[in-house]
């Protein structure tokens, strides 16, 4: 519903963001374009900083991609479900996915996400700063949740810390986004120490 | 066209290309155990970088702010073994009684 609210403040109109929600689907990316553009910035440098931010979903997919069955045209729609949220919900650990869990997480939130959007661009004005209600720290509590259970593995717990530890790192150099698909590397030095 | 609508139609088309990439190569398939172990390491590794970046990413800055307070209360709740929505919601609450307070 922000997004709506934000994407109309930037001018972007009422029926772009609705349409930017039907495709794109990636928060965090849709907020950036509409900071960039809201900003003044170009079109291309929206578009950048948005499929910079989106590049995580390369290595998430990859992730997901063992636990997929069915045929291309099948894992193709799975695979559009997968955001941050459903792609952690569906997490079984052990490098093992939920599929149905990913379909079922994805498709509330895909149908929530649009209806926030549609709400807030047909004028949220009335609902206050989401800051406010601390869900800016709801969603990293979420995915701590979903972290924790998976380091009893002494791997992963390398691989987490590693990869909490590059993507810190890389936070005040590198374009938002890019500190997550680095730190996918962390899976690499877990691997090497076997 | 003008620029919002372009940067939309390119977004959507960039973001659905990323998705489909890994899962559309290489679902489906049964991989080899050193492979697997791979991917094993993965999640972890991205679940940390994404909690690391929500509490501490600021604009090309690392900062600590009211999500401090909020995570910290998360660690420990999770540390108690709580529920997840409870400790998602003692996060939240923790966050925004921060932001009160300062």
């Amino acid at each position: 519903m922000s997004f709506g609210v934000l994407a109309r403040a930037a001018g972007m109109g009422r029926v772009a963001p609705v349409v930017m929600s039907l495709t794109t689907f990636a928060g965090s990316a849709q907020f950036a374009a509409v900071a960039v553009l809201g900003a003044g910035g170009s079109a291309v440098t929206a578009v950048v900083a948005a499929l910079l931010l989106n590049s995580r979903y390369g290595p998430i997919g990859l992730s997901i991609a063992p636990s997929l069955r069915g045929n291309g045209a099948a894992r193709f729609v799975q695979s559009q479900l997968v955001v941050d949220e459903s792609w952690a919900v569906a997490n079984l650990g052990g490098g093992r996915f939920d599929g149905r869990m990913l379909i079922g997480a994805g498709l509330c939130i895909y149908v929530a996400w649009l209806a926030g959007t549609i709400a807030g661009v047909a004028g949220g004005d009335f609902i206050g700063d989401p800051a406010k209600l601390g869900l800016d720290a709801a969603f990293p509590a979420l995915f701590l949740a979903l972290l924790a259970p998976q380091l009893a593995h002494r791997r992963a717990l390398v691989a987490a810390v590693a990869g909490g530890v590059i993507a810190l790192a890389l936070v005040p150099v590198a374009r938002a986004g890019v500190p997550i698909v680095a730190a996918s590397a962390a899976a690499l030095v877990g691997w090497r120490r076997r | 066209m003008n620029a919002p609508w372009a940067a939309v139609l390119l977004i959507g088309c960039g973001t659905i290309a990323i998705k489909a990439a890994g899962t559309v190569i290489v679902g489906g398939k049964d991989l080899p155990p050193r492979v697997m172990g791979l991917f094993e390491a993965l999640a972890p590794a991205l679940l940390a970088a994404l909690v690391a970046t929500q509490v501490f990413g600021g604009d090309r800055e690392l900062v600590i702010d009211a999500r401090t307070p909020g995570i910290a209360v998360a660690v420990i709740a999770v540390w108690l073994r709580a529920p997840v929505l409870v400790t998602v919601g003692l996060a939240a609450g923790a966050t925004a009684t921060a932001r009160l307070v300062v």
